[in-house]
């Protein structure tokens, strides 16, 4: 037989389906894989073998009992550990919220449980979502399973869904969530040669997830190609009373509709993500994918976002601002962490709890934040941020009148070893350069592999839609997939 | 602008972290390197241009006026609340003794 874990999420549905394979058998698979990278990898923060077995079963019993099934019908996924799920610890990667275990399951997970899938447990990420590489979770760093030609050095798996891409490259799981701030999604999903995706911003319900910066928090997902990001991101997508951001708008089908065909599209080249001393692989990698949409039939057309540069440092703006006023949850009171010194009074349980639960880069940004909104300096910073906020969304409006989508790298440079930018934060935050200004702008966006650098490590390439648009996003997407002819997977040394 | 320790230490005490000589000194370059880097935002001509506060044009619904109309999030959920509190006494979340 086949190894089942090398299935992607359309297969293992309609392979369920028809009754090639059990949906129990495809659990068992990734359990066992699950178990056998964790030692090497540390992709998960809990795994939930029985959970999964759990869902398979059902969707095996409703499939004898001739039910209809649902979209994701037997297939088990990853659930990043920033998304709340009834009675498994939900811990964003922090300390502080150590063995917090909720008593409800946010509306994503819930979504993709009524659709059929399982939980293969709780991804590993950056704490709190704040990271590019996956080294600030308080359980320990995820490793790539990608390695560099003649090299056994650990590399980074991006951040900060760093569970999520390396579970979803190792096979570890056909399909995981992410969440996308400023790129956490795209970045990961580029770093290990998968496919990932953020819809517009309001698309999926940010109910049940563990908030970072709000008016930027998107749910999206990471697999192994187009068509089954179209197919999760069905199941998680639609309105939620229970999040007052939440887009009252239909679901569309995204996988009936996928077309690679581009005729009649135009598809947008911004020049002011053609850097100085841009990496070579990179940009070659970017004028392979010019090359592949004209192929499909598309009409490339050159256009300028002017203010790209400023979206970095206003993002380094907003979201620590944002950061630092949803972070005073964290108080030692309701539910996680309580550090109670000898003596204490309330304000110094405090500021004990949030010295011993944060780690440093939270700390970080916590204090940006509140420097940036604090009496003085709001109109400076935070008003100012915003201002450029609005002109990075004009940009993009205004460059929509010319093309469809637009097409750029997902990140300036691949992989990098573990350890190699955690002295230098603003080095890391560089990262995130051309993912950030569509996370600004709320935009659909997805990163699909692109081919190997000279290392032999992928490169991701990068389509920003315009607002709802997630269908022009995938089919530019699917007709970069069947160009790339991306097989490449990370050699098993786990 | 540039931020210095005693600067630092007042940002931390107002975030609630506390932090000690060592932490603050190593903080003090960390966020005036981050500080000066979001200075170039003050170059850009932002002159009759409004601030963002929502990326996707939605307005604020109203829910029903109904009790429990959503039993997820409706009332009578007293221990459910109070389950992962670190020190939850008689149906309360317990605090240490607030005496100014």
């Amino acid at each position: 037989m086949t190894d089942l874990t090398n299935l992607g999420v359309a297969a293992i549905r309609d392979g369920v389906a028809k009754g090639d394979f059990t949906a129990r058998e495809v659990a068992e698979g990734f359990n066992a894989n699950v178990a056998a990278a964790q030692d090497a990898l540390n992709a998960f923060i809990v795994a939930t073998p029985e959970k999964a077995l759990e869902a398979a079963e059902k969707v095996d019993a409703d499939r004898a009992a001739g039910k209809p099934l649902g979209k994701m019908a037997g297939v088990p996924i990853g659930m990043k550990d920033l998304f709340a799920t009834r009675g498994v610890q939900t811990t964003a990667a922090s300390h502080i919220l150590d063995g917090f275990t909720p008593e409800y399951e946010s509306t994503v997970s819930q979504k993709l449980w009524d659709a059929g899938a399982g939980m293969l447990g709780k991804l590993n990420l950056d704490q709190f979502a704040m990271g590019s590489s996956n080294e600030t979770s308080y359980f320990g760093n995820v490793v790539s399973p990608w390695r560099k030609q003649g090299s056994n050095a650990a590399l980074a798996p991006g951040g900060s869904s760093g569970g999520s891409s390396a579970a979803v490259a190792a096979r570890l799981a056909p399909a995981a969530t992410g969440t996308d701030t400023g790129g956490s999604i795209r970045q990961p999903a580029a770093f290990t040669g998968i496919t990932g995706i953020k819809p517009t911003y309001g698309r999926c319900s940010r109910w049940g997830i563990v908030a970072f910066a709000s008016s930027l928090d998107q749910a999206g997902l990471m697999a192994r190609d187009v068509r089954d990001c179209a197919i999760m991101l069905e199941a998680m997508a639609g309105f939620d009373p229970k999040d007052a951001t939440s887009l009252d708008l239909p679901v569309p089908e995204w996988e009936a509709g996928l077309s690679a065909d581009m005729k009649g599209k135009r598809v947008g080249i911004p020049r002011e993500y053609r850097m100085d001393g841009m990496d070579e692989d990179v940009a070659r990698s970017w004028d392979e994918g010019i090359a592949w949409m004209k192929d499909a039939g598309a009409e490339i057309v050159e256009i300028s976002l002017p203010h790209t540069k400023y979206a970095l440092p206003a993002y380094y703006i907003i979201a620590p601002a944002e950061a630092s006023s949803n972070l005073a949850r964290y108080d030692g009171v309701r539910y996680g962490l309580r550090d109670l010194p000898d003596g204490a009074g309330l304000q110094d349980m405090y500021a004990a709890t949030r010295a011993a639960g944060f780690g440093d880069e939270v700390k970080r940004r916590i204090l940006i934040g509140t420097y940036v909104l604090s009496a003085g300096f709001y109109d400076a910073y935070y008003t100012q941020a915003q201002k450029v906020r609005t002109l990075i969304s004009q940009d993009f409006k205004n460059a929509f009148a010319s093309c469809d989508v637009i097409l750029a790298p997902t990140t300036p440079t691949a992989s990098f070893p573990l350890g190699d930018k955690l002295d230098d934060p603003l080095a890391m935050y560089l990262n995130d350069v051309f993912s950030v200004p569509a996370s600004l702008a709320g935009l659909p966006a997805m990163s699909v592999p692109g081919g190997l650098n000279g290392d032999g490590l992928p490169l991701g390439l990068q389509i920003i839609g315009n607002a709802f648009d997630e269908q022009g996003v995938l089919n530019a997407g699917l007709a970069i997939e069947q160009r790339a002819q991306f097989t490449a997977k990370p050699e098993r040394w786990w | 602008m540039s931020v210095d320790k005693a600067t630092v230490a007042k940002i931390a005490s107002l975030a609630r972290i506390r932090m000690d000589d060592a932490e603050l000194d190593r903080m003090v370059p960390e966020l005036n390197n981050i500080l000066g880097w979001v200075e170039q935002l003050g170059e850009v001509d932002v002159a009759g241009v409004e601030p963002m506060t929502a990326v996707i044009p939605n307005t604020l619904r109203l829910r029903e006026d109904v009790v429990d109309a959503d039993p997820l999030t409706g009332g009578g959920k007293r221990d459910a609340v109070l389950a992962n509190a670190p020190a939850a006494e008689h149906g309360f979340f317990g605090v240490p003794k607030v005496i100014e």
